[in-house]
């Protein structure tokens, strides 16, 4: 997609985001709440029209909502609900049967963990919440899409649910499939992403392995307590000097070093500061 | 995979899962049959009475089958996002519909074969005297009242809300189109809106189809007037159609 605009009324909601997703990537869209993620993945989904830019999904254009397009791609909406009244495994195996060409009913409970009989015969409303968003995954799996949309797919997870979902989605990786994720949490865009754009305010901020968004600002934070007792910190490109100076005058003095840390940055701090604006800042 | 095999599919989909929810089963059929024994028993006495009473209640059961039900429905598969997850897959929207007015059709039929089969048991009424007309508004009845539900289901604001919204219109129409009563015993001004609306003019035919067995050319006007409503709302069902809930 290239220089995306959403505008709803006066505000933009999306303001010239860009990107590309190779094949059988694993691409995050990180960002706060109200960052524009969702009106981003909609408007590629086709639920939302932009006024302006260009978008290409599978070489289709999603405004236009085209079959072809709908039969290869699967979707995990942020929240979607269901019937009340359908069994898990029937509901799969009906949406198999909107499909060009299904993978296995029972292969696509096995992949997102629903396979056991009691759940594949459960009635959807009486499922848990971590439970109901496998299903989301397994109805979107279910007609062998070439690309996976995935919004915030495990929000409201506890963690070990959360480790657990994670593993489902490195099995599609696995299964060549190429994937877009949005999350607000960090540690799922670093654990599963191969590249991350970083977006605020409708605005992409930066975009890369999230291994090298990290190394982009690598400068080494580092902290310690002066004679006073304060807590002092210094960010260096190179702590070498640095340290070399502390330790040499802490020994001159005859005095221990306190609480001396140096901190790389991760990409949370890289995320932290690039999202931040004056009030979170005032915060801090 | 054809259309119409999507639709077919849709459609067993949503007859089983109909059957799997008693509150709406018993809605569907149960309320309109205690409205058919409670006013029945009222009107024991009086065969005149019986023969409006039973055609007005199968007027009664088309309307609750197809515009209560599909207006209640189509809320809560809006609110739900169950709309949007459908819209995302290939089934194309009209084998969709197709589905679940199929299915709420199919209740319709159900109910008037019931009320038939009671009207000869328990009400001396004879089998119905003209089957192809009862088809006919049968058909026309359902196709108008399912349209009426899903573009009516477009100003229902909430899940919530979908029973008294409904109700505000089904209420007052089966009140005023003779539903328990003879028309004729209506104040006029009320006469003309009911003959306005479409209801009074299903259940004429139904009346004609079972009681009387005065011919379709004699109903001619009450094809017409139905006909016209089923456009209209055919035209606002799908004008109006959103996929998802506003925000």
């Amino acid at each position: 997609m290239d220089d995306l605009h959403k505008f709803y009324d006066d505000h933009e909601a999306v303001g010239g985001v860009s990107f590309e997703v190779a094949e059988g990537e694993i691409f995050g869209l990180l960002g706060p709440n109200g960052a524009g993620k969702t009106t981003t993945v909609e408007i590629l989904e086709g639920y939302r029209i932009s006024s302006s830019g260009s978008v290409s999904v599978l070489g289709f254009d999603p405004a236009e909502r085209p079959r072809a397009l709908r039969e290869r791609v699967g979707i995990v909406l942020q929240s979607s609900g269901m019937y009340r009244h359908v069994r898990v495994r029937e509901a799969v195996a009906h949406w198999a049967g909107l499909y060009p060409h299904p993978r296995d009913v029972d292969e696509v409970l096995r992949i997102v963990g629903l396979d056991d009989a009691a759940q594949a015969t459960a009635l959807v409303r009486t499922l848990s919440g971590g439970q109901q968003r496998r299903l989301d995954l397994a109805l979107a799996l279910i007609g062998d899409p070439d690309l996976i949309f995935l919004d915030e797919p495990t929000t409201g997870f506890d963690p070990a649910a959360r480790r657990a979902a994670w593993e489902t989605i490195k099995r599609l990786r696995e299964l060549g499939k190429t994937v877009l994720l949005t999350t607000h949490y960090l540690e799922e865009a670093q654990e599963l992403c191969d590249r991350v754009a970083i977006i605020k305010d409708g605005k992409i901020l930066a975009e890369g392995p999230p291994g090298e968004l990290s190394e982009a600002s690598a400068r080494y934070r580092v902290s310690w307590r002066g004679e006073d007792g304060a807590l002092i910190s210094e960010e260096v490109d190179d702590p070498t000097e640095l340290l070399h100076r502390l330790t040499g005058e802490a020994i001159a003095r005859g005095e221990s070093l306190v609480d001396c840390s140096v901190v790389r940055p991760s990409l949370e701090d890289v995320y932290l500061e690039l999202t931040a604006d004056e009030t979170s800042e005032a915060q801090r | 995979m054809s259309d119409t095999t999507l639709a077919w599919r849709q459609y067993r989909l949503e007859r089983k899962m109909f059957w799997r929810n008693p509150t709406a089963a018993f809605f569907s059929f149960v309320l309109p049959l205690i409205f058919l024994f409670l006013f029945g028993a009222v009107f024991s006495g009086s065969q005149a009475n019986l023969n409006v009473l039973i055609p007005g209640i199968a007027g009664l059961s088309v309307m609750a089958t197809t515009f209560n039900a599909l207006a209640t429905q189509m809320t809560f598969l809006r609110e739900q996002g169950v709309l949007k997850r459908v819209r995302g897959t290939p089934l194309p929207g009209t084998s969709y519909l197709s589905g679940i007015i199929g299915s709420a059709a199919t209740n319709a039929v159900i109910q008037i074969l019931i009320i038939i089969v009671a009207g000869k048991l328990f009400f001396g009424l004879g089998w119905p005297k003209n089957w192809s007309e009862l088809a006919i508004f049968t058909i026309l009845g359902v196709s108008c009242f399912a349209a009426m539900g899903v573009a009516f289901s477009h100003i229902i604001p909430n899940f919530e809300a979908a029973p008294a919204y409904t109700n505000l219109v089904f209420l007052p129409m089966i009140f005023i189109s003779g539903v328990f009563f003879d028309v004729d015993n209506v104040p006029t001004f009320l006469r003309d809106i009911a003959n306005a609306l479409p209801l009074v003019h299903v259940i004429n035919g139904i009346s004609a189809a079972l009681v009387t067995g005065a011919p379709l050319s004699e109903h001619l006007s009450d094809l017409a007037v139905v006909a016209v409503w089923t456009l209209a709302c055919v035209i606002l069902a799908v004008r109006g159609f959103s996929w998802s809930a506003r925000d």
